[in-house]
């Protein structure tokens, strides 16, 4: 047991830490740049000298690395100031395995490098009205049209729609067979006639999702993923991918910042991390913190010898989300009256970290499975328990109780 | 990266469940809980002859040399089988104490046969209820010989040797002496605790003979190292029991029919089972650490053993009492053995220190290492 790098993955990390060193922009570089100039700027950059993507194959603008690989190289480019690159998330992470998954040859070679090089930025189209943790009940339908699809209906949740230049999508083709059994998964140009997008005003003040309608959006049957009737089996390629992405999510509040907020503020006479009820929270927490850390190793110990992790990784987002809420909330009471103050100019020593932490975490615990779904997550796929039963199985879309 | 177990630790895992679904199931448990027995003789021998007790005794005291991963690895299974055995305290406490303060002539004495298994040692360090203190202590020793009451000793009964941390008007304020159990000085009361399956003694000294264990004012700083030491262990026994707890609710929900369908099926269940299996998968993961910082000795070690402990502890009483609710009223019954682990579980949580206690260790542990 130790936390030391195989002779081969120590000689990866000097080559792309010697790359990163190399190659990571200056402060002068990026000079009037805004964050997406300086996103796309910083992937390019990547990609020519294959550094993006590395866990694709190289023919479609990887490198042929393997998983420890990539982290390995997150580590890394973790310890330099590089520019941040999360509008390719989406496209990266969920639309190109599906892609490198069902999409045919050609297309494959048409958008997979253009995804690694950060030169397409893709968004995701699941999410309705009546469809959220029960995805497969969504309306949005699709009706086809000699070799074209006509797409009328409403997508919602759907992060960077308005600076996309893709979408991966999923819509009803059939609503008289059973819910899963009439979805159909395609990809679709945002810029298309029909396609109006509109921002979602979140209880935080910040605008990171929108709302997207479709009117007549009319897509070429050549860019339908699977079959007719087999967008849920596409769309689960996708959502195992999401679950794994939102699930390496930390970031917010920790407990190092909630210990130095504890040795500044008072509780009675005392600083607060003398208080014992705080130390004894502070400790569940630390342990907690712990736990995620050494559980994140030993997945990358199974990677490291090959192994490929299960759905046990939903366990991050599942505890760290609820336990930076927790630590917010208490962080503000710790602070009394000042806790309520979420103003940048009067909060010197931490930004107002806890405070806009405690905006942001009720999306968190919902984005990408709520706290329940993972919840059955792990008690269905790791502990092999059964499902609730369902009323809709078996039975025709449209003759599915709906409630509206 | 290769923060995981070693091929022989997974063979010893595999080895040690077997043997003790073979010699430990609940039948065996139940016995010792439901008779005069105070704990299960024959299963001892077995374990000692396998060379349990002498895990990581040196070679040359007539142990085995290994390492504390073999060590986990067995109490996580002993947990498993929440085994009606004295390991934590003869090895986990007593055994460690003589290895780590023992003069060369004493660790020749008493370790060869603490490692066949021969005798069985305890620890004897609180007195009174609350939080022990080295200010508090009031067994003390007169040239050679301990007077003095240790109100709550586990495996007293059947050990022939205890270590035992009496007050000193030198150092940190604490000594540390081996004494023998069977002699005039010794009076030892049975009492009765929440979990029977092992046995507890009101230990009184009055003039004991016994021999000084290390040095002289140094008892208390030896003791926060043994028990930061035996943490770790106990963290690895406490999780094989909220594992083993997971899996009997697990396995009731599944086969427990409410409404025409699997109890297994409800969410209220499931989220139940979700839950408690993220407290172990978190607390196993602190284990590890723990077991990495005890192996290398590491600097780490107050704060891995504390965090390890931490973690199980919550764990282990969260397995142990949902586990009983997940079977309804039969899990209330004495015929299910859902209680065996709701016992051992509050046993193992307050025998080297609290849930409380163990956290004001980690916050002070964090705070020096973030100092430092």
């Amino acid at each position: 047991m130790d936390f030391e790098d195989s002779a081969a993955e120590a000689q990866f990390r000097t080559e792309a830490r010697s790359w990163l060193k190399a190659n990571v922009p200056s402060r002068k570089d990026l000079e009037g740049l805004d964050a997406m100039a300086r996103a796309k700027r910083w992937q390019k950059t990547k990609a020519d000298a294959g550094w993006a993507c590395i866990r694709w194959p190289a023919e479609y603008g990887g490198r042929d690395a393997n998983a420890i690989q990539q982290v390995i190289l997150n580590q890394e480019e973790a310890k330099v100031d590089s520019p941040e690159t999360g509008v390719f998330s989406i496209g990266q992470g969920m639309a190109a395995p599906t892609l490198m998954t069902w999409a045919n040859e050609d297309d494959k070679r048409r958008f997979l490098p253009r995804l690694a090089s950060g030169e397409d930025i893709w968004c995701q189209l699941f999410s309705e009205p009546a469809g959220g943790s029960d995805l497969a009940a969504l309306r949005t339908k699709a009706e086809k049209d000699g070799d074209e699809w006509v797409i009328n209906g409403q997508k919602i949740w759907t992060s960077g729609a308005h600076y996309s230049d893709w979408g991966i999508l999923v819509v009803r083709t059939d609503p008289t067979v059973a819910k899963h059994k009439g979805l159909t998964y395609f990809y679709v140009d945002m810029k298309s006639p029909g396609i109006e997008i509109k921002p979602i005003r979140q209880l935080s003040g910040d605008a990171n999702f929108n709302e997207v309608y479709f009117t007549d959006v009319r897509i070429p049957d050549s860019q339908r993923l699977g079959e007719i009737g087999q967008g849920w089996q596409v769309s689960l390629t996708t959502l195992m991918n999401e679950r794994a992405s939102i699930g390496a999510g930390g970031g917010g509040v920790n407990f190092n910042a909630l210990a130095e907020l504890a040795e500044t503020v008072h509780i009675g006479d005392d600083l607060a991390i003398e208080d014992s009820a705080v130390r004894s929270k502070l400790a569940s927490w630390y342990v907690q913190e712990a736990g995620l850390k050494y559980t994140a190793y030993r997945t990358l110990s199974a990677l490291s010898r090959g192994a490929i992790p299960g759905p046990e990784n939903s366990i991050g987002k599942l505890v760290g989300a609820v336990k930076s809420q927790d630590m917010a909330s208490f962080a503000m009471d710790l602070l009394e009256q000042e806790g309520i103050v979420r103003d940048k100019a009067f909060d010197d020593q931490f930004g107002a970290l806890f405070q806009d932490t405690y905006m942001a975490i009720p999306g968190l615990r919902i984005a990408g499975g709520t706290d329940e779904i993972m919840a059955n997550i792990i008690a269905e796929r790791v502990l092999g328990l059964p499902q609730e039963p369902r009323m809709d199985k078996g039975i025709p879309f449209n003759e599915v109780p709906t409630g509206s | 990266m290769n923060f995981e177990f070693a091929e022989e630790q997974m063979m010893l895992r595999d080895q040690a469940r077997g043997l003790l679904q073979d010699h430990c199931p609940p039948a065996v448990v139940r016995r010792v809980l439901d008779t005069d027995e105070l704990y299960a003789a024959d299963l001892w021998r077995t374990m000692a002859e396998m060379g349990w007790t002498a895990t990581t005794i040196p070679e040359e005291y007539g142990g085995l040399g290994l390492s504390y991963l073999e060590l986990a690895v067995i109490a996580e299974e002993l947990g498993r089988a929440a085994a009606p055995v004295p390991f934590s305290s003869s090895v986990y406490l007593a055994t460690e104490a003589l290895m780590l303060a023992g003069s060369k002539a004493q660790k020749a004495e008493w370790l060869p046969k603490l490692a066949s298994g021969e005798i069985v040692a305890t620890f004897a360090y609180a007195e009174g209820g609350g939080q022990p203190s080295a200010d508090r202590l009031e067994t003390v020793a007169r040239k050679g010989q301990l007077s003095g009451t240790k109100p709550v000793v586990a495996d007293a009964p059947i050990a022939q040797v205890a270590v035992v941390v009496a007050a000193s008007d030198k150092g940190d304020g604490a000594t540390m002496y081996l004494v023998p159990l069977d002699q005039d000085g010794v009076t030892l009361e049975p009492i009765a605790t929440v979990d029977p399956t092992r046995p507890h003694a009101h230990l009184v000294l009055n003039n004991a003979d016994a021999e000084r264990l290390g040095a002289d004012g140094q008892g208390w700083r030896m003791l926060q190292s043994i028990l930061d030491r035996a943490a770790v262990l106990f963290a690895w026994e406490q999780l094989g029991g909220s594992d083993a707890c997971l899996d009997m609710a697990k396995e009731y929900a599944l086969g427990r029919y409410a409404f025409g369908r699997p109890i297994a099926s409800y969410q209220a269940i499931k989220h139940k089972l979700a839950d408690m299996y993220v407290k172990n998968t978190l607390a196993r993961s602190n284990a590890y650490f723990g077991a990495w910082a005890l192996n290398t000795n590491a600097d780490e070690l107050p704060l891995a053993a504390a965090t390890a402990r931490v973690g199980s502890t919550q764990a282990y009483y969260y397995a142990s009492k949902e586990n009983i609710q997940t079977h309804g009223g039969m899990g209330y019954t004495w015929e299910f053995d859902c209680q065996f682990y709701y016992r051992r579980s509050k046993l193992l949580a307050v025998a080297i220190g609290s849930e409380h206690l163990w956290q004001e260790k980690l916050i002070k542990a964090a705070r020096s290492a973030h100092a430092a």
